[in-house]
């Protein structure tokens, strides 16, 4: 497909895309890893692994997961129901799925806060089960699952839809029980597509950062993700500790990113 | 954050799946709408509900208050100047990566992704290390009377910096689709390769420009982890609306954080529902 002859111009627009690039993005790669280890390896692997960076990291871990498993649950049957089911009004559930992508995250806290916060319309309910909401673990947890919701749904619904229906309906005509189904025929069918929507669930839920700082109140060891430990440091001058724990999220990320690739290339050859 | 709204004609069963037993469905689409309710259109209430049940009056005053109304027109300015940017950038980097071939191809392509894993505050921070006043670039510039970081360059560096693959994703796909005859008959007519560009390219793509320009707008005036970082936050000069929001919300003028983010929340919508009409004008004009 790409053409064959590559002259002065083309060569020059290649140039200008490598130079934005490297500058964009290549460029502010390369300052962190050294800003992390400008202090020395022995200093990085200190601040790393200082007990406050430790708890934020398996805070990250908890609420990223967590996330992730809700909204791959509820995200297969959002989609199953877009794309399988007939009903009124399901353009208009369809829209509602992207809303996240376009609410601040700022926003999504705010918006907990106003639910479950002093005088929220929730807090009675949450007050009378004893759950702690708002600065405490269960409100951060909807906090990022909120911001990370629509990515399972956009992922599974194209490949389910491509699956169709007629291996299901063989399935059924067997004597397969629903979940036989789902679980033998369905789940196959969908599942380079629905790894793709879970990475890319993953990776926004471990660097979501302004939903939780609203909601989490930032206390130290209790309530402090990655992110906000990077954000304490900063205002606190702990700058090695912030680089370091920054570039560490830096490095998960990459390493979901390579997932990312990999998942998307077989959703595109399982067609 | 996908680049692509879902195309309901085309991803449509044809007959939706009969054999499951109506409780079973039933169970299904109730889990659906139970979660989508909770989970976003309870939160929307709330906020439009604090936001606006003092009246219009103070709703208006919490918006044009001096500071609140810098930051959104900080927000607006750097918003779009860095959609500007993307528009350029992005399709221009689509248009290599589609057509031409060179050492490196692959690598870049996957480089293209990359602001959409690295959290938005580690991108702040990066900017920060390269181009605060301790690094050496940041040093450099500053020499040179030009300040990034904690001064509006950086609030635009940053936003293209999390937006750069929307545009690029937007536009890879039709470009990938796009017959090439058409050019060809145009260049064996003796078109300049602007000529051929201009006339027959970017009418093709334009529609998937807009699109990428939409979400990238819509991304921009929302973000906040890395220019919190990036921007030094001065109420009336560096403050954007998301930070702003923040601060509201520290200072516990809840109705005031929920006034601007009603307004934020407003503009995003509106660019998500123009996207979601182009696609779906799209699909009626045919293939």
């Amino acid at each position: 497909m790409p053409r064959k002859r590559t002259g002065l111009i083309e060569w020059g627009l290649i140039a200008v895309v490598v130079l934005y690039v490297a500058a964009l993005l290549l460029g502010p790669l390369i300052a962190i890893v050294w800003g992390a280890l400008s202090e020395g390896v022995n200093l990085f692997l200190r601040e790393i692994t200082s007990a406050n960076a430790l708890n934020a990291l398996r805070l990250t871990l908890i609420l990223s997961v967590g996330a992730t498993v809700i909204n791959t649950v509820f995200g297969v049957c959002i989609a199953w129901v877009l794309v399988r089911d007939d009903f009124k009004g399901r353009q208009l559930i369809n829209g509602l799925v992207d809303l996240p992508f376009a609410v601040s995250p700022v926003i999504a806290g705010l918006m907990l806060v106003l639910l479950f916060g002093r005088e929220g319309w929730l807090t009675p309910i949450s007050d009378a089960l004893g759950i702690k909401m708002v600065f405490a673990l269960p409100g951060m947890l909807i906090a990022t699952t909120f911001v990370s919701l629509p990515f399972v749904v956009r992922e599974v619904m194209p490949v389910l839809a491509q699956a169709g229906i007629e291996q299901e309906n063989a399935a059924y005509t067997m004597g397969a029980s629903p979940w036989q189904t789902f679980w033998h025929v369905t789940l196959p069918s969908i599942r380079w597509g629905l790894l793709y929507g879970i990475s890319l669930t993953l990776a926004r839920a471990v660097g979501e950062f302004g939903a939780v700082l609203v909601v989490s109140g930032g206390v130290s060891g209790l309530t402090e993700t990655s992110t906000l430990f990077i954000f304490r440091s900063l205002d606190d001058r702990n700058y090695v500790g912030a680089y370091a724990m920054a570039m560490v999220l830096a490095l998960i990320s990459f390493t979901i990113l390579m997932m990312m690739e990999f998942f998307k290339k077989r959703t595109g050859e399982g067609s | 954050m996908s680049a692509r709204p879902a195309d309901l004609k085309t991803e449509r069963s044809p007959a939706a799946s009969s054999r499951v037993k109506p409780w079973g469905r039933w169970g299904l689409r109730f889990s659906a709408f139970g979660y989508l309710g909770l989970m976003i259109i309870l939160p929307l209430s709330a906020i439009i509900e604090r936001g606006l049940k003092d009246g219009l009056s103070m709703f208006w005053a919490e918006i044009a208050s001096p500071i609140a109304f810098a930051a959104l027109k900080l927000t607006l300015l750097t918003a779009v100047a860095a959609t500007a940017i993307n528009v350029l950038m992005g399709t221009l980097t689509a248009y290599v990566l589609v057509r031409y071939e060179f050492p490196g191809r692959g690598l870049l392509n996957g480089l293209v992704d990359m602001p959409f894993a690295i959290p938005t505050l580690v991108t702040g921070v990066m900017l920060v290390v390269l181009y605060g006043p301790q690094g050496t670039l940041g040093a450099l510039l500053e020499a040179e009377g030009i300040q990034v970081i904690f001064a509006t360059p950086g609030i635009v560096l940053a936003l293209l910096l999390v937006t750069y693959p929307f545009v690029v994703r937007a536009v890879q796909p039709v470009l990938m689709e796009m017959k090439r005859d058409q050019e060809e008959a145009a260049y064996t007519l003796g078109a300049s390769k602007w000529v051929t560009f201009y006339r027959i390219v970017l009418p093709t793509i334009s529609p998937a420009i807009v699109t990428g320009a939409l979400l990238t707008f819509a991304r921009a005036i929302g973000e906040f982890g890395s220019i919190v970082v990036v921007a030094g936050n001065i109420p009336g000069r560096t403050l954007t609306a998301p930070v702003h929001v923040f601060g509201q919300i520290e200072s516990e003028n809840v109705r005031g954080a929920s006034a601007v983010s009603i307004l934020l929340l407003a503009l995003s919508f509106t660019m998500m529902l123009s996207i979601d009409w182009m696609q779906r004008r799209k699909t009626r004009g045919g293939r």
